[in-house]
């Protein structure tokens, strides 16, 4: 038992070195359970939540307002289907299978982010989701190119450029509305009041409450720690508010110079997290709602898929009988 | 351009791009909602080139026709009647196997109609369009053939979803073929092919798919029509409530 302990330490110790000498971990090289399984979950959250972010937004493509707008909104649910895809890829070198991961999406169980819990009643949510949602995503996502995990920090390369760009297409929707008619003004508004506090809860719970993250820092799959992402968000999200004359929905913005080690920083008023966890535990405002349409569009295409598996084995039986 | 030349000028690019952007509608309907990922991601996708066709198109227009200052007027502003689409892609989209037929007769006949205009068409920007158009098209038409075969050849159940399905679409076909005086006109001043001069290759290349899919080729005869002529169906007005509502709830405004 002692020799088997000590060789277990002495991988976990190779482990470490081969992080801290910033080597890529690939699929067939070994690591331990827990990073594995910590992958997994991450990976296959970040997969869901690009399949489920499809439909908020999914919900204005037939109502756009102009060509040029309906256009770059089908593109951008697109390539949110395609990152969806190669992140399952990525998950998949792990170990699990797409299917299991979708079955556990549908069921409940796999986690997805909350924000997409909530309505897109109005255009201009469109554009909030792109400046703040996307924006919080990029703040998250940026650092994980260089995650320690090869095929996810390569699959973040590509999904952050195109994120970027989701970035910049919602920040000038709301520019729009915002130097548009008192009516586009205020929609853009509202819009900003109902997405700004989900959209800081997005970097998850703060540090003190966040199990997962001491471990993903020392497995360099996190570099940066849920307060310092979010801090990061406020002092980029603010200015740009304030440049197109929307106002923050919170009373204690406030400039403070002591925040990001004397550099100074916005201080920002408490986040509840009865909501944030409400939400996490599935009683959002549209947490029923997201979960049916997949579950839905799952079982009406079961005949679908049913006939292109029932149709490939017909193919590979009459090739095999070719040959 | 001479008025009467415009005036048709103007009309066909309208039928064409009301085709487009009225198919485009009905297949971005499917974003998030499809039988997999990949069809989640080929169907936006497909959305995005017809509504693109379709941009383009009421560009052109535009400058034919200074009555409408830009696309989107044409595009969200007209009423019911002023849409000159075929009853065909107005249908709303039942299930998977209807939405891929109704695409690959759509796109089969559009590949071919891009294929003659590229060939032959008075109004030079047109033609130059039709290269990428049809491209474009042809892709459409083959994502489609693809699932036609499948879900013909694939298990007893889908095979009689699509011979629903052909039933079905069977009506809105023979509108896709029917000359009328004005496309007589297009194709005698050399501006677009007249539909029936498509429908040999449209009945080859459609026949052989349906086959290969244990599918049998529809009846083609003129029975449902009045898209050409601004008279819709029911599910029509549904749709333009949709694709029209921010136009008509916020006018005059910018997006």
């Amino acid at each position: 038992m002692a020799k088997e302990r000590k060789e277990k330490i002495a991988s976990l110790e190779a482990f470490q070195e081969k992080i801290d000498r910033d080597e890529k971990i690939e699929p067939k090289d070994s690591m331990p359970e827990a990073y594995r399984k910590t992958l997994i979950r991450q990976i296959g959250q970040h997969a869901h939540s690009e399949v489920v972010g499809m439909l908020p937004e999914g919900n204005w493509i037939t109502r756009a307002p102009t060509l040029r707008r309906k256009l770059s909104l089908l593109a951008k649910v697109q390539d949110e289907a395609g990152h969806g895809l190669y992140l399952y890829c990525a998950a998949e070198t792990l170990g699990k299978s797409r299917m299991e991961m979708n079955q556990e999406l549908l069921s409940g169980k796999a986690k997805y982010s909350s924000i997409f819990n909530y309505p897109t009643p109005t255009w201009a949510d469109i554009g909030a989701i792109g400046w703040l949602v996307d924006g919080a995503a990029i703040m998250n996502q940026i650092p994980l190119c260089r995650c320690s995990y090869g095929p996810y920090a390569r699959a973040m390369i590509r999904i952050c450029k195109e994120e970027s760009f989701h970035q910049r297409q919602g920040y000038e929707i709301m520019l729009t509305l915002a130097r548009g008619t008192k009516a586009q003004k205020e929609m853009a508004q509202r819009a900003l009041n109902r997405w700004w506090w989900p959209s800081v809860m997005m970097f998850g719970p703060s540090d003190a409450d966040s199990p997962n993250t001491e471990n993903s820092v020392k497995w360099k799959i996190k570099r940066y720690t849920n307060d310092e992402l979010r801090q990061k968000f406020v002092d980029a999200i603010v200015p740009q508010a304030e440049k197109i004359g929307l106002t923050v929905p919170d009373k204690d913005l406030k400039w403070d110079k002591k925040r990001n080690n004397g550099q100074g920083g916005y201080a920002y008023g408490e986040i509840n997290w009865d909501e944030f966890w409400r939400v996490v535990r599935g009683d959002g405002p549209m947490n029923n709602e997201r979960i049916s349409a997949k579950q839905k569009a799952w079982n009406e295409g079961s005949w679908v898929r049913a006939a292109a598996h029932a149709h490939a084995l017909k193919k590979q039986t009459a090739l095999q009988a070719a040959e | 351009m001479k008025s009467n030349m415009a005036d048709m000028v103007f009309e066909g690019l309208l039928r064409i791009a009301d085709d487009n952007l009225i198919l485009g509608h009905r297949t971005s309907e499917w974003c998030g909602h499809a039988p997999t990922l990949e069809e989640d991601l080929a169907l936006p996708n497909i959305a995005l080139d017809l509504i693109g066709h379709a941009q383009t198109l009421y560009c052109l227009a535009c400058e034919i026709n200074s009555r409408y200052k830009n696309e989107d007027q044409l595009a969200f502003l007209r009423l019911e009647h002023e849409y000159k689409n075929l009853l065909l892609v107005e249908q709303e989209n039942g299930d998977f196997g209807n939405t891929v037929l109704r695409l690959f007769y759509f796109s089969t006949f559009m590949k071919y109609f891009w294929e003659r205009v590229k060939i032959k068409c008075c109004f030079k920007k047109l033609k130059e369009f039709s290269e990428k158009a049809f491209l474009e098209t042809s892709y459409h038409s083959k994502y489609a053939s693809q699932w036609v075969v499948t879900l013909g050849d694939g298990t007893d159940e889908s095979n009689l979803k699509m011979s629903n399905a052909i039933a079905n679409l069977e009506p809105f076909l023979g509108e896709l073929f029917n000359n009328d005086d004005f496309t007589e006109m297009c194709s005698q001043n050399d501006f677009l092919p007249e539909p029936t001069s498509i429908f040999d290759s449209w009945k080859n290349e459609v026949k052989a798919i349906l086959q290969k899919g244990n599918l049998d080729f529809p009846d083609i005869i003129l029975k449902k029509r009045g898209g050409r002529k601004g008279e819709h169906s029911e599910a029509f007005g549904y749709l333009l409530s949709d694709l029209q509502y921010m136009q008509r709830a916020y006018p005059n405004s910018s997006w």
